[in-house]
Order: C-alpha cells, then sequence, then structure tokens
C-alpha cells in the first residue's frame, strides 16, 4: 500500500491526475503545464520503483493482485484487475522511465498546444501502464483501444506532413485486427463463464478445441501491434509523421505491447497452437529481420532507418519468443527492453538533429561530429548499442535470442538462427553507414557549421538511457532475475501442453 | 377484468396523462401569457423539459412497476419494467431535445412544436407498453403524425418540407403493409391481445407459410421505425431536411421507440417463431450495417453521414434481436440508452455549427477545436462512442451486442459487425480529422450557445462518460426491462 492506496491502481491512474491538472490549466500558460506532465510522469516513475520494490523477483506468479468485481453480464463477472509478473513488470517500469524522458525531450519541439500535447501523452501512459498490468480480458481490450486515441491525435496534430494520412492509417490498421480479438475474447469468456486471465488458464481446455482459430485471432491483433512482417507497413508511416516524443513512445512502448501479448495470452491460453504455429511465426520473425535490416540499408531518411530497423529488431523478439525455450523467451523480454532504449534514445537524437536543422536527409548532414562531439559521443554508444556490440545492451538480448532458437525442439532446426545473424550482420553495416553519413567525414553542408552541441536538458535525456544500455550490457542478472521465474512457468506450460500431444 | 376503476389503472398510465397535461400547459401558457417571441424563446425549452422531468421523477415514485407486471385497461396496456425503462428512455430524449430545441432559431418561438414533441413521445409511451395490436397501431399513429409536422416545421424550407412529406408517405405506406399484417393476425387467431398470440399461435392450425407472412408484414413497419434496411430510404433526406433537433429526436427516441416494440411482439407474440425471424432480422442487421456505413463513407453532410450511420447503428442493435437471448434483449436496450446520449449530443452540436456558420457539410466544421476547445472535445467524445472506442458508451452497448451473438453461436453475424465497425471506424475519423487536423474555414469565433443547450449537452456527455465505465445502474435498468419481457 501507499498512501493507503494498492501501488497497481496509483501507478496506472496517476498519470490522469495529471491530465485533470492540466485540463485545468490555462492553455497560455505552457511552462506550467510542461512541468505539470513532468511531475506527475516522475512520480509515476517513482511509484513504479515502490512497486518493484514490493515485487518478489523470485515467485514467477502474478503478484500485488488488485481484484474487484466491475460488472456481471450473464451472470458471467468482468472483474478490474491488476496483477503484474516477471513478464511485464519491465514492461511496466520502462514505460514510466520513457515518458518522463520523452516529455522532457518535447521542451523546445512542441511549442504549439502545448496544453493538448501533454493532456494527450499522460493518458497515453496511463493506457500503456493499463495494458501491461490488466489481467481481465475485457479491461485488457479496453486499455488497448484506449491506447488508439491519445496516439491518434499525437500522430495527426504535431506530427509531419503527411501526418494526417499517417495518423488514420495507424488507427485502422490496429482498429482491425483488436476488433477479431474482441470477439475471440467473448467467445472464449462465454464459453467459461469468466474474462479473468486465470480462470481462462485453468479452464483452457473448454476452448482447446477451436484454439487455433482463437490463436490466429489474437495474433492478428498483436502481430500488427509489433508489427511482424507481411503487416509492417503502418508502421514507418506512423513513425516518420510523428513527432519527435510520439516515436519514443510508439517504439519504445507501443510496439512491445504486441510482444506481451504473445506472452500473456497466446502462448499460455493456446499452447498446442502455439506449438503448431511456431514455425510459421519463425519465419516471418526471420524474414522481417532480413526484410528490415535490407530496406534500412536503402534508406536517405535518417529517421525511416530508424524506423524500418525496428521492424528488424523486432523480428528478433519474436525469433525468441516463437523459439519457445527458456533462453529465447527471457531474451526476448530483455530484447523488448533493449530496443526500448537504444531506439528510443536514437528518435531522440534524430529529433535533436531535426529541430537544428529541420530536415532528416542524411545528404544534408556530414562531419556532425566535428561541430557537436557531445552528440557524436552519444549516438555512437547508442549505435553500438543497437548494433549489438559486445558490453551493450542489444548484444545481451540478440545472443540470448539466437542461443534460444538454435537450441529449440520446436523449431528443430539451425537455419532460423542463421538467417537471424545474417540480421546482426546487416544492423551493423546498415548503422555503421549511417553514422559514418551523418557524423563522420568533413563538415560538407556549410549550415552545419553554426550547430549548437546539445544543452544541458537535452543531455539529460539521453543519459539515463545511456547509463542503462551500459548496465544491462555490463552485468543483466539482475533483469535476467526479474524475468526468469515467470518465464520457466511459462516454458514449463507450454512444454507440458508439448508432452501431452505426442502422447 | 373488472369494469371499475383500480388504483392500478391509473397507475399505469400516469407519465401519459403527465405529458398530455403538459401539452395542454404549454399550449395555453403559448397563447395566454407568453407574448413576447423572446419570452417564449427563452421559456418554453424550459418548461418542456422541466415538466418532463417532473413527470420522469413522479414517475419513478409512484408508477414504477413492481413484479412481474400486470395487464391493465382491459388487456390494453402491460404495465411493466420493460414499458417504464422504455418511457424513461423516451422521455430523457424528449426532454433533452427540447433544451436542444432552444438553440434553433425557428423551433424556439413555437408552442406548438413543442406540444408535438410532448404528443409523440405519449405515443412512443404508449408504444412501448401496448399489450394490444390495436392500442400498438394507433400509438405508432399517434407518435407519427407530429413527427411528419415536426420533420416539415420549416414550412418556408422547401427541403423541410420534403422531408415531411417523404416522412408522411413512407410511414403510411409501411404503416398500411403493417396494418395487413395484424388483419391477418386477428384473421387467423381471432385475437389482437400480444400476450394471447403465442398459445394461439403454438395452438398450430395455421396455413403453411401464413405466419412466415405475417411476420414479414409487421416487420415492414418495424423496420421503417427503427429505420432498418430496406426501409432506410427516407431517413438520409428527412434527417438531412428537417430541422437537426427533430432529426436528433427521430434518431434516438423515435427509434428506441421501434425496437421497443420489435423486441415485446417478437419475443411475446412470435416466440414460437423464433427459428424464423432471427434469420430474417440477421439478414435484415447484415443489410443495415453495409448500407449504412458504404454508403455514409460517401456523405459530404454531416447530417446525411449521421442519418446514414444511424442506419448502421440499427443493423448493430439488430444483432442483439437476432441472438433471441435475455442477454440479446438486454444489449438491445443498454445499446439504445447508450446510443440515445451519443447521438443527442453529436446532433446537439451539429445544431449549434450549423446555426453559426449557416451549412451542414462536414467542412463546415475544420478547424472546430480551435474555434472551441470544449466542442471539439465533445464531438471527439460523441464521435468515439458512435464508433465503439472505450472508454465512451458505445464501447459497452458493441460489446455486449456482440456477446449476445457470440453466445448464441452466431459467429458470423458478429465478424459482419466487427469488418462493419472499422469502416465505421473510418468515416468517424475522417469527421474528427476535419475537426482536429484542418485548418478552420473562418477566423476564430466564439460560440456563445444557450444555457439551455449548453446543459443539455452537458447531460449528454456526462452520459457517454458515465454509460462508458460506470456500468451498474444502466445494466440494472435493462436487465430489469429484459426479465419483464422475458417471462416466457
Amino acid at each position: 500500500m501507499i498512501f493507503g492506496l494498492h501501488p497497481l491502481l496509483l501507478v496506472t491512474f496517476l498519470p490522469l491526475i495529471g491530465f485533470f491538472i492540466i485540463l485545468f490549466l490555462k492553455a497560455e500558460q505552457k511552462n506550467a503545464i510542461r512541468w505539470t506532465a513532468l511531475l506527475t510522469s516522475l512520480a509515476t516513475f517513482g511509484v513504479s520503483l515502490a512497486m518493484l520494490a514490493l515485487f518478489d523477483p523470485a515467485r514467477g506468479d502474478l503478484q500485488l493482485v488488485y481484484r474487484t468485481s466491475w460488472l456481471r453480464v450473464g451472470g458471467i463477472s468482468i472483474d478490474f484487475y491488476l496483477g503484474v509478473d516477471g513478464l511485464s513488470i519491465l514492461l511496466v517500469m520502462l514505460t514510466t522511465f520513457l515518458t518522463p524522458i520523452a516529455i522532457l525531450s518535447t521542451w523546445s519541439a512542441v511549442e504549439e498546444r502545448v496544453k493538448g500535447f501533454m493532456a494527450f501523452f499522460l493518458l497515453l501512459e496511463t493506457g500503456m501502464i493499463g495494458v501491461f498490468l490488466a489481467l481481465d480480458l475485457v479491461l485488457f481490450y479496453i486499455f488497448w483501444e484506449f491506447t488508439l486515441v491519445p496516439m491518434y491525435f499525437l500522430i495527426g496534430v504535431w506530427g509531419g506532413e503527411r501526418r494526417v494520412y499517417a495518423a488514420v492509417k495507424f488507427f485502422l490498421f490496429t482498429m482491425f485486427g483488436s476488433l477479431l480479438m474482441l470477439l475471440a475474447i467473448l467467445v472464449m469468456g462465454l464459453q467459461v463463464g469468466s474474462f479473468a486471465w486465470n480462470d481462462l488458464l485453468a479452464q483452457r481446455q473448454l476452448f482447446a478445441q477451436t484454439q487455433l482459430w482463437l490463436f490466429l485471432a489474437f495474433a492478428l491483433a498483436f502481430a500488427i501491434k509489433v508489427p511482424m512482417f507481411p503487416l509492417h507497413t503502418w508502421l514507418p508511416d506512423a513513425h516518420v509523421e510523428a513527432p519527435t516524443a510520439g516515436s519514443v513512445i510508439l517504439a519504445g512502448v507501443l510496439l512491445k505491447m504486441g510482444g506481451y501479448g504473445f506472452l500473456r495470452f497466446n502462448l499460455p491460453l493456446f499452447p498446442e497452437a502455439s506449438l503448431q504455429a511456431a514455425p510459421y511465426m519463425a519465419v516471418l520473425a526471420v524474414i522481417g529481420i532480413l526484410y528490415g535490416a535490407a530496406v534500412s540499408l536503402m534508406q536517405k531518411d535518417v529517421k525511416k532507418l530508424v524506423a524500418y530497423s525496428s521492424v528488424s529488431h523486432l523480428g528478433f523478439v519474436m525469433l525468441g519468443i516463437f523459439a519457445l525455450t527458456q533462453q529465447g523467451l527471457a531474451g526476448g523480454v530483455l530484447q523488448m527492453i533493449n530496443h526500448g532504449l537504444s531506439t528510443g534514445a536514437l528518435f531522440l537524437i534524430v529529433g535533436m538533429l531535426y529541430e537544428r536543422r529541420h530536415t532528416r536527409e542524411m545528404s544534408a548532414y556530414g562531419g556532425i561530429w566535428k561541430v557537436m562531439p557531445i552528440l557524436g559521443a552519444l549516438t555512437l554508444i547508442v549505435m553500438l548499442s543497437s548494433a549489438g556490440l559486445p558490453g551493450l545492451n542489444g548484444f545481451v538480448g540478440e545472443f540470448t535470442i539466437l542461443l534460444g532458437a538454435f537450441g529449440s525442439q520446436v523449431l528443430n532446426s539451425p537455419y532460423f538462427a542463421g538467417a537471424a545473424t545474417i540480421g546482426v550482420i546487416l544492423a551493423a553495416v546498415y548503422l555503421l553507414v549511417m553514422f559514418e553519413r551523418v557524423f563522420l567525414g568533413p563538415v560538407r553542408v556549410e549550415a552545419n557549421l553554426s550547430l549548437k552541441d546539445l544543452n544541458a536538458r537535452e543531455v539529460i535525456t539521453l543519459v539515463p538511457l545511456l547509463v542503462l544500455i551500459f548496465w544491462i550490457g555490463l552485468y543483466p542478472a539482475p533483469f535476467f532475475n526479474l524475468i526468469n521465474p515467470s518465464v520457466e512457468r511459462l516454458v514449463s506450460l507450454v512444454q507440458g501442453a508439448a508432452m501431452l500431444a505426442i502422447h | 377484468m373488472s369494469s371499475a376503476f383500480t388504483p392500478e389503472m391509473w397507475r399505469s398510465i400516469f407519465p401519459e396523462i403527465g405529458l398530455l397535461i403538459l401539452a395542454i400547459v404549454l399550449l395555453v401558457f403559448d397563447l395566454i401569457w407568453l407574448k413576447q417571441p423572446q419570452m417564449r424563446a427563452r421559456w418554453l425549452g424550459w418548461m418542456t423539459s422541466i415538466g418532463i422531468v417532473l413527470i420522469m421523477g413522479i414517475s419513478a415514485g409512484i408508477s414504477m412497476p413492481q413484479g412481474q407486471g400486470s395487464v391493465e385497461w382491459g388487456g390494453m396496456l402491460r404495465f411493466d419494467a420493460a414499458g417504464f425503462v422504455f418511457r424513461m428512455i423516451f422521455m430523457s430524449a424528449a426532454a433533452l431535445t427540447a433544451l436542444f430545441a432552444s438553440q434553433f432559431e425557428a423551433l424556439k418561438k413555437r408552442g406548438e412544436f413543442y406540444a408535438l414533441l410532448l404528443i409523440s413521445t405519449l405515443g412512443m409511451n404508449l408504444m412501448a407498453s401496448a399489450a394490444d395490436l390495436i392500442l400498438l397501431f394507433l400509438a405508432i399513429e399517434t407518435t407519427s403524425l407530429p413527427l411528419y409536422v415536426m420533420a416539415g416545421f420549416l414550412t418556408r424550407d422547401d427541403r423541410s418540407v420534403e422531408a415531411g412529406i417523404k416522412y408522411f408517405l413512407f410511414g403510411a405506406i409501411t404503416s398500411a403493409v403493417m396494418l395487413y399484417g395484424f388483419s391477418l393476425i386477428y384473421g387467423l387467431t381471432g385475437t389482437t391481445q400480444i400476450y394471447e398470440l403465442r398459445s394461439a399461435f403454438q395452438a398450430g392450425n395455421l396455413p403453411v407459410g401464413l405466419a412466415e407472412l405475417v411476420i414479414v408484414l409487421v416487420l415492414v413497419g418495424f423496420g421503417f421505425k427503427i429505420s432498418a434496411a430496406p426501409f432506410h430510404f427516407w431517413a438520409p433526406d428527412v434527417y438531412s431536411g428537417a430541422p437537426t433537433p427533430v432529426a436528433g429526436f427521430l434518431s434516438t427516441a423515435s427509434k428506441a421507440a421501434g425496437f421497443a416494440v420489435l423486441l415485446r411482439v417478437l419475443q411475446i407474440a412470435f416466440a414460437g417463431q423464433g427459428s424464423l425471424w432471427t434469420v430474417l432480422i440477421a439478414v435484415l442487421a447484415t443489410a443495415s450495417m453495409l448500407i449504412g456505413n458504404y454508403l455514409a463513407l460517401a456523405q459530404r453532410s454531416i447530417k446525411r453521414l449521421l442519418a446514414y450511420s444511424s442506419i448502421a447503428h440499427a443493423g448493430y442493435i439488430l444483432i442483439g434481436v437476432a441472438a433471441d437471448s435475455e442477454l440479446g434483449t438486454l444489449s438491445v436496450i443498454y445499446y439504445l440508452i447508450a446510443y440515445l446520449v451519443t447521438n443527442l449530443a453529436a446532433f446537439g452540436i451539429v445544431n449549434l455549427i450549423e446555426s453559426r456558420v449557416g451549412s451542414d457539410e462536414i467542412s463546415a466544421l475544420a478547424g472546430l477545436n480551435r474555434r472551441s476547445a470544449g466542442l471539439g472535445l465533445a464531438m471527439l467524445a460523441a464521435l468515439l462512442s458512435l464508433g465503439g472506442i472505450p472508454p465512451f458508451a458505445g464501447f459497452f452497448a458493441k460489446l455486449l451486442v456482440f456477446a449476445a451473438a457470440v453466445e448464441r453461436g452466431l459467429i458470423w453475424l458478429v465478424l459482419v459487425g466487427v469488418f462493419n465497425a472499422v469502416v465505421g471506424l473510418y468515416y468517424y475519423l475522417n469527421v474528427l480529422k476535419v475537426i482536429y487536423l484542418h485548418p478552420p474555414v473562418e477566423e476564430k469565433e466564439v460560440f456563445p450557445p444557450t444555457p439551455a443547450w449548453r446543459i443539455a449537452l452537458w447531460v449528454c456527455l456526462a452520459g457517454i462518460l458515465l454509460i462508458g465505465f460506470w456500468f451498474a445502474p444502466w445494466y440494472s435498468l435493462a436487465q430489469a426491462a429484459t426479465s419483464a419481457i422475458w417471462i416466457y
């Protein structure tokens, strides 16, 4: 209990309080609005730290559970049901950690309609945290949909030139998948007589016959969100048009909702179908890795490059998840965090460049290190982390995933991991090429000579990310300790189903 | 049944008596005391609305039916919770419409408009509790005749007159077809009592195919009232031609009245023919969703868009009817409550914009959020609620309707609903896009709406939010009504 309130309730709804405060501020009080948003999100981060302190990493089951009946529909209870375990706790932390950073990054980038921007941002935070904590499927669906609206506006109002197109595409793509998921939720809930996650888990034989269809309905919603090849086409549009803070949250957290959905719902609820689908999902994941990397190589626009690299990196996450081994899954969860940190940082850097030069074309840059040495040094680290250099976080995640994929009995083929390894090499290529074109060489464009290096605020937004990049890279054990117990439970559950399927 | 009057009889029609008295009082006031047009403009809407709220309050106190309900007035009226809940729905819609009308120049000074509104509401009340086909037909006509006049109320405006005449012609034809169906029912069974028809039908002895024919004929009449395809042709022209508050009233209260009758007649009289009419209803639902949503995509007038969207929503609600289950009936009632506040808010805002900008094109909404942030947010809530996005009312309503169909194994129908919901969302988003993302057409403009309009919008918005996440009271209302309909 924190101030007499359940910590999960507090962490979910604290941003909403900031939202209401902002609603009552005048639109002209831009700084008051910014500070309210920043302090609220920092307080939320503080509460999430308290949640982490209350969390017992040795247990793999759901903890800090808050459950109260919300409504009974036709004899079936819909609960307000929150809880956290090793699969979700790091993602919640990532959300509360990235939000203040993203807000800080908008300090001078967003000058117009600050009030709306910050209000939507805090709404979005509540939605995202809710998605990771909700354990009643109807509640989960509500939070899931709820994140769409603020993101639609963040892209549509504060985005780039083709923002309207990108926002509508983002909304409709996601909505299409999630409505089929709603149908699947209803089918399961009505059969079992409960929408609570653990009730469904306990009685999953009731819908075991139709589980392939249910799996597909859920998988479509999550695969669009991740996004998996070939459902990724909304992502580059949304990323390129979104404002920097929007891109950070989109890449850092919103995409993780898809991966998390697979872990929380698809694998445990439909284990037989997961086993059946695993090779196909892994093929799509590997195609995504290679395709994303190949397209990144061709980009002239820095932001597009980072966007396509997300498709590639999230391919690794999906490969890890559908390897269905302890290592693969743990690596997948960690890689989601890593991607949030590295890609979030990359988007911040692109935003800092864009704010100064108002272009994202690589040809407009060159030799930036000479003018902005601090930015150059920080970018080098972030870039190497994203490329998977040993000693930095990306390596730990990708290596664990590849190990998991090699050892996977479900995939039963070294080609998946082998092909994915090519993706690692390609990532090094496109990231280094990008770095070379933007930061190295002589200063080719005169306008770049007068660029100011990072100010203190900008450094502050990047440093926390770098600290974590090093921490996970050098000493990942605390993170794996949080993840592993829950992953072990998940693996034994799926393996158990596999044994049953064989006998 | 005894010939003496019992208190129960009076209690069962108290709201109707109240409405009738209120209408007379209004007309007298209009004639005698409120001489100045400004005075009329200021007070008529308030009087109507407060009067209705008073009637609702007293009804909730004294004429709340207990238990299973009873048949009153010589078998004419069913006095039960379903009737009560639907009455509350109609009267709330009328009270809100009266307040919204105060923003409409040509309506706010006309006492007879408010009187017509009240009489029409009276008819709806009787529709919801009619237990006899003859009373039912009279109630439908009592509802419709004032509505025809209200749709054509702007006699100087060709479009309004056209709307009135079109609505009248369609209504007259479908009423005639429905009446023919009623006459066949009487001919076949020898009774017009809805609650006796079930056993009469089950006794059999009907010529083959006649029961089917009767159901089809009756559905024509009800389909017109709820504006389901293929009986929807009147809706777009009438909605766009009629005064905007009237269009809002038509799309909510009048539709709800149609559903009230549909539920009672299908679940009571034709309870034995479920396998037949569920298919028919499912077909109507599919047609309404498809036609409503796809034609809405092409609209440039916001009123026509809302008209097609209202056809599509009739389709979603019909999914709940097609489920032919308690949850289905409950979902229909919940949906109607949610749709009521949502659509009234949308039409209310359109009404205000129209009175300021003088156009009902979607482009007239451009940059609305910069002209007035509050109005932008209100329209956002209304449109997203129509689109079924949480945490707004429309989401939970759709969830219930879909759940009802899934429970009965109508997966294909839910799939149709799901795909249509995405299409629907597309055009709602398009309107939102114009509101939020397009630059305003003219300079910054302040909207000083009347206090009455303001309060009505606040009530609607509170409803959209509360029905969206504080389910219990609305759910238990819908539950009470459902158990009154599901007595077999």
